[in-house]
């Protein structure tokens, strides 16, 4: 039995009066791609902003256990950067990127929270400061190639193609060197091919080990890749399982699925 | 070119500019006297003056519009300054060029001219130092003159109690704007860029308020005065002296200014600036911390605006509350804007601009302020990113082959 | 206790004054979410528009009644047409650029006019004609309300009836109160965005201006600054009622209108500008959604 990565427990989210989540319980074990699946404002994002600590969920317990310990991580009540200090990175459903930056530089401030040179640093350019930049660019560097971006590396990242905007966003996030990456909606707005290069690039990701938690409504891409999927709607968890557990699951039928499975 | 609808409409506007401006530049009441004057003439240039500009904006709107080539050709004079920077024989003369003239200019314009100059350069290094709190990290201040003000009250006041001299105090003033800094900016930093503005703008005036009003702690409206001015191994210098001793101190402070904030903006913390300007969400999800990423650009701002304060209390020997009025944090906005924020050339050259054209056109120093909230306006809808805009060198990488 | 009530009166009245200039804040702010920094400066051209008006009629021999009118109406008719005029030129242009563009072209706005005034007429303090008298019924209470004050209350309070009968009732009301909810809806429903931006500028200012029309004759005197500190009071106190809520404006104006009369009358008059930045500071700090604002979770 693999070791659990995350665990949420009854986490709920209120804004005024709707309720975007009612106590969710969701967990994700290492080596593991787990989809979040539901209809549009099923609280699908809601849920990633919670665990991120972008919102304050109002309710509900997030706990992170490194794959080499067995001590767990309370992510609750951490800011955002903390949680992604503790190795959880996550991509953006409405693409997030510093337009006005390269994509080099982009994948570089991933790679902000794994260094440490400051005012000093900056300023007197010590021998520490020079090699801990080297490793920055060298690293972001690496990991652009991994993604096939290597060819932007130069570009501003507002002048790449959609689909590799989308891919640039996974990889800032993976320089930040997540436990969990997380990725909300990446299929979102590409085309078939894309979508084929993005099922193998992340099935690439997932070989080094790497625990995947994935929103996406691409129902094909969800059952090629999840080793478990849970089903969302409303707030609430309607089912979980194998994919082909899901496939068969009636309530997911009735409620979201349908037509779709087949299609 | 211009239609004659556009003339008319023109016409319309001189028009509505005249009825507008009319009670404010036409009558004049001495309430006194009880007499009134009535200025016909400065109606007469309100209409002309509003149809010209109006001519002007629809021309350079046209321009803009039928000849998609010119923006690229402004590019080109700009790319040229930055070309010339980037290659390094042709910056080392340029250089060689500018620290030329620097190091003579005393020796070929007057003492006055000197002064006026040294001025300039303390408004450069407080431009450069506002630079990387708006500049780099999108955090409007318009409070900045507080610190310029607790740094020059702290040489002023350990110099009058305690006698200290001006290299002691230069790091201590500028560490105690820095400590004003961190306080002010540890609560008010997660604001909203707008609010951020307000409160800033607020804690200038209270610094200024308590200046005036405490009377016992800063002596009042009335200032502080027989400041000592910077010394060198104990030596004594005549007033001519001084001055050209402070005008090289204040070269050798740019030069290290620009130094310090080109590197800074060139690391680890500058990218992370330039990603919260940005998007402060995404940056945070990457794992930034936004609170303090700011808190140290706010603080570094601050701390230069002390050491300047301290210059400028040495410099002048005198220094009063109304030094450091609100319209002061806006001059200097207004360089920053002007020259580019973010763009350290174009604060450089903004500086320059700014303060020494009123000084040299004497009779535009009149309308100094005016034209300062003018420039304020028209930057930000003819030309936002500044004269020079901002070419950040970004971080390449080339493959090397194996 | 007259000593109570006469603070009392006094702070109503300040707060009368900062209620019609905050509420130009508010409306602008909860329609194109700017905070309009050259405000202040309208309220300064409406004071010295009816200065300059009110003593040419004065000087012409015109009777004081007719006076008080035509300078309220000049006062009203200039400053909502220089609001108008600042919006169509140092706002419009901007409404898709970054947020602080705006604020920074406000900025220069406020200074442009202060200078502008200052050039054109001058930097001393002007003497402003009385055109309130006494009346004589207030005698028995002059001590403690002046016949200003209460003048100041009454036309405040009728202005505030005005207005929110025109924002409830009148089609241009409503189209503000659409386009403050959800711009965007609001143009898809037909509704001319910049038509309402231009009246609620217009709006805004008229009431500044009566503002500055009250408080200058109140006072007695204006010069060019006085749009600088009222405007960031008046700011304060949109703020402290929660920006963007026209309620919010008036409660907020008369909160700190009482506390700046009294704290002034009770502890110390020097100080006076300090409570109120330092006000302003710690509700934007402690509670930037103000007494009767919403907090608001920006949706990722
Ligand atoms: N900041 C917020 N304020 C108010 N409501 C929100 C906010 N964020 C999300 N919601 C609401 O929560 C629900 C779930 O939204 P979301 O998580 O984006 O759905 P999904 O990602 O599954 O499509 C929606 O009804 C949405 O309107
Ligand atoms: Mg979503």
């Amino acid at each position: 039995m693999k070791q659990s990565i995350l665990q949420v427990t009854g986490l709920t989210m209120d804004f005024g009066g709707i309720r975007a989540l009612n106590s969710l319980d969701l967990d994700v074990k290492s080596g593991e791609i787990v989809a979040l699946i539901g209809p549009n404002g099923a609280g699908k994002t809601t849920f990633f902003n919670c665990i991120t600590g972008i919102y304050t969920p109002t309710a509900g317990d997030i706990f992170l256990t490194p794959p080499d310990s067995s001590k767990k991580i309370s992510l609750k009540g951490l800011k955002p950067n903390q949680v992604t200090e503790k190795g959880l990175a996550r991509t953006f459903q409405n693409i997030r990127l510093f337009a006005k930056m390269t994509v080099l530089e982009n994948v570089m401030i991933g790679r902000h929270c794994r260094t440490k040179a400051f005012v000093f640093g900056a300023i007197f350019r010590t021998a520490a400061t020079r090699k801990e930049e080297k490793s920055i660019i060298e690293t972001s560097y690496a990991i652009l190639e991994k993604l096939g971006l290597a060819e932007f590396a130069n570009e501003f990242a507002d002048n790449l193609p959609y689909g590799a905007q989308r891919r640039l966003e996974i990889a800032r996030a993976l320089a930040t060197e997540p436990l969990l990456l997380l990725l909300d909606e990446p299929a979102a707005g590409m085309n078939p091919q894309e979508t084929i290069a993005l099922d193998k690039l992340i099935k690439k990701i997932s070989l080094d080990g790497q625990a995947i938690l994935l929103i996406e409504h691409d129902m094909q891409l969800v059952m090629s890749l999840s080793d478990r999927i849970f089903v969302m709607d409303y707030g609430k968890k309607i089912a979980q399982g194998t994919p082909a557990e899901i496939r068969e699951n009636p309530v997911v039928i009735k409620a979201y699925l349908g037509e779709e499975v087949d299609a | 070119m211009v239609s004659l609808k556009e003339l008319k409409k023109g016409l319309l506007t001189s028009l509505w500019f005249v009825f507008l401006t009319f009670p404010i530049i036409v009558i004049k009441v001495d309430p006194i006297q009880r007499t009134v004057i009535w200025r016909w003439q400065n109606a007469l240039y309100m209409a002309l003056g509003t149809f010209g500009i109006y001519l002007l904006v629809k021309y350079y709107q046209h321009r803009k519009e039928n000849q998609p080539s010119r923006p690229k050709n402004t590019e080109q004079t700009e790319s040229f300054l930055h070309g010339i920077l980037q290659k390094p024989l042709q910056r080392k003369i340029l250089v060689g060029v500018v620290a030329t003239i620097a190091v003579l200019f005393p020796h070929f314009f007057s003492t006055y001219q000197t002064n006026v100059m040294t001025t300039a350069l303390m408004y450069v290094v407080l431009g450069l130092g506002l630079n990387i709190v708006v500049g780099l990290a999108g955090l409007l201040d318009l409070g900045f003159v507080a610190f310029y003000a607790v740094g020059a009250y702290t040489y002023a006041l350990l110099n009058l109690h305690f006698g200290l001299g001006f290299w002691t105090v230069l790091p201590i003033g500028g560490l105690i704007a820095a400590m004003f800094g961190v306080l002010l900016g540890f609560p008010v930093l997660r604001l909203r860029g707008d609010y951020l503005a307000i409160v800033t703008l607020g804690f200038g005036e209270i610094i200024r308020l308590i200046l005036e009003n405490w009377g016992k702690f800063s002596k009042g409206p009335s200032g502080i005065s027989n400041i000592s001015r910077p010394g060198f191994l104990g030596m004594e210098f005549s007033l001519e002296q001084s001055i050209l001793y402070t005008y090289y101190l204040m070269i050798l402070f740019v030069i290290i200014t620009i130094f310090v904030v080109n590197r800074l903006q060139d690391s680890r913390l500058g990218r992370a600036w330039i990603a919260l300007r940005e998007d402060e969400i995404a940056c945070q999800a990457m794992g930034i911390d936004k609170r303090k990423t700011k808190l140290v650009a706010f603080s570094l701002g601050a701390f230069w605006a002390g050491i300047v304060g301290v210059m400028f209390a040495a410099k002048t020997t005198f220094i009063n509350p109304a030094s450091f009025t609100f319209l002061e944090s806006a001059i200097i906005l207004s360089i920053v804007v002007l020259g580019g924020m973010g763009s350290i050339i174009g604060v450089v050259f903004g500086a320059l601009i700014l303060i020494l054209m009123p000084e040299y056109l004497r009779a535009l120093s009149e309308y100094r302020m005016l034209a300062f909230g003018g420039i304020l306006v028209c930057m930000m809808i003819f030309r936002p990113q500044g004269l020079i805009s901002n070419i950040r060198r970004t971080y390449r990488f080339e493959k090397k082959p194996q | 206790m007259d000593y109570f009530i006469e603070l009392f009166f006094s702070g109503l009245t300040r707060g009368s004054i900062y209620a019609l200039i905050a509420l130009g804040y508010t409306m602008v702010y909860g329609i194109i979410g700017l905070i309009n920094f050259a405000h202040g400066e309208i309220y300064m051209i409406g004071a010295f528009t009816a200065f300059i008006v009110a003593t040419v009629l004065s000087i012409y021999g015109f009777p004081l009644f007719s006076i008080v009118i035509i300078a309220g109406l000049a006062a009203v008719v200039w400053s909502s047409s220089y609001g108008y005029t600042i919006e169509k030129i140092a706002y419009k242009p901007l409404r898709h650029a970054p947020r602080l563009s705006p604020l920074i072209s406000a900025i220069g706005m406020s200074i442009f006019l202060q200078n502008y005034v200052l050039l054109a007429q001058t930097s001393d303090f002007l003497p402003f004609p009385t055109l309130i008298p006494d009346w004589e019924f207030m005698e028995p209470i002059a001590h403690i309300v002046g016949t200003t004050d209460l003048a100041i209350l009454v036309t405040t309070v009728m202005v505030m009836v005005l207005l929110t009968v025109v924002i409830k009732f009148t089609k241009i009301g409503k189209a503000m109160r659409a386009t403050a909810q959800d711009r965007m809806m609001a143009t898809l429903v037909g509704i001319n965005v910049n038509n309402v931006i231009s009246a609620t500028f217009i709006v805004g200012s008229a009431l500044a201006a009566i503002g500055g029309l009250l408080i200058a004759s109140h006072i007695g005197q204006i010069n060019f600054y006085i749009g600088f500190i009222a405007g960031i009071k008046a700011f304060t106190a949109a703020v402290l009622g929660g920006i963007g809520s026209i309620p919010g404006a008036v409660l907020g104006s008369f909160v700190l209108g009482l506390t700046e009369s009294f704290a002034t009358g009770y502890v110390s008059s020097d100080y006076e500008d300090v409570f109120a930045f330092s006000l302003l500071v710690l509700i934007l700090i402690f509670k930037p959604s103000g007494l009767l604002g919403k907090a608001t979770n920006q949706k990722v």
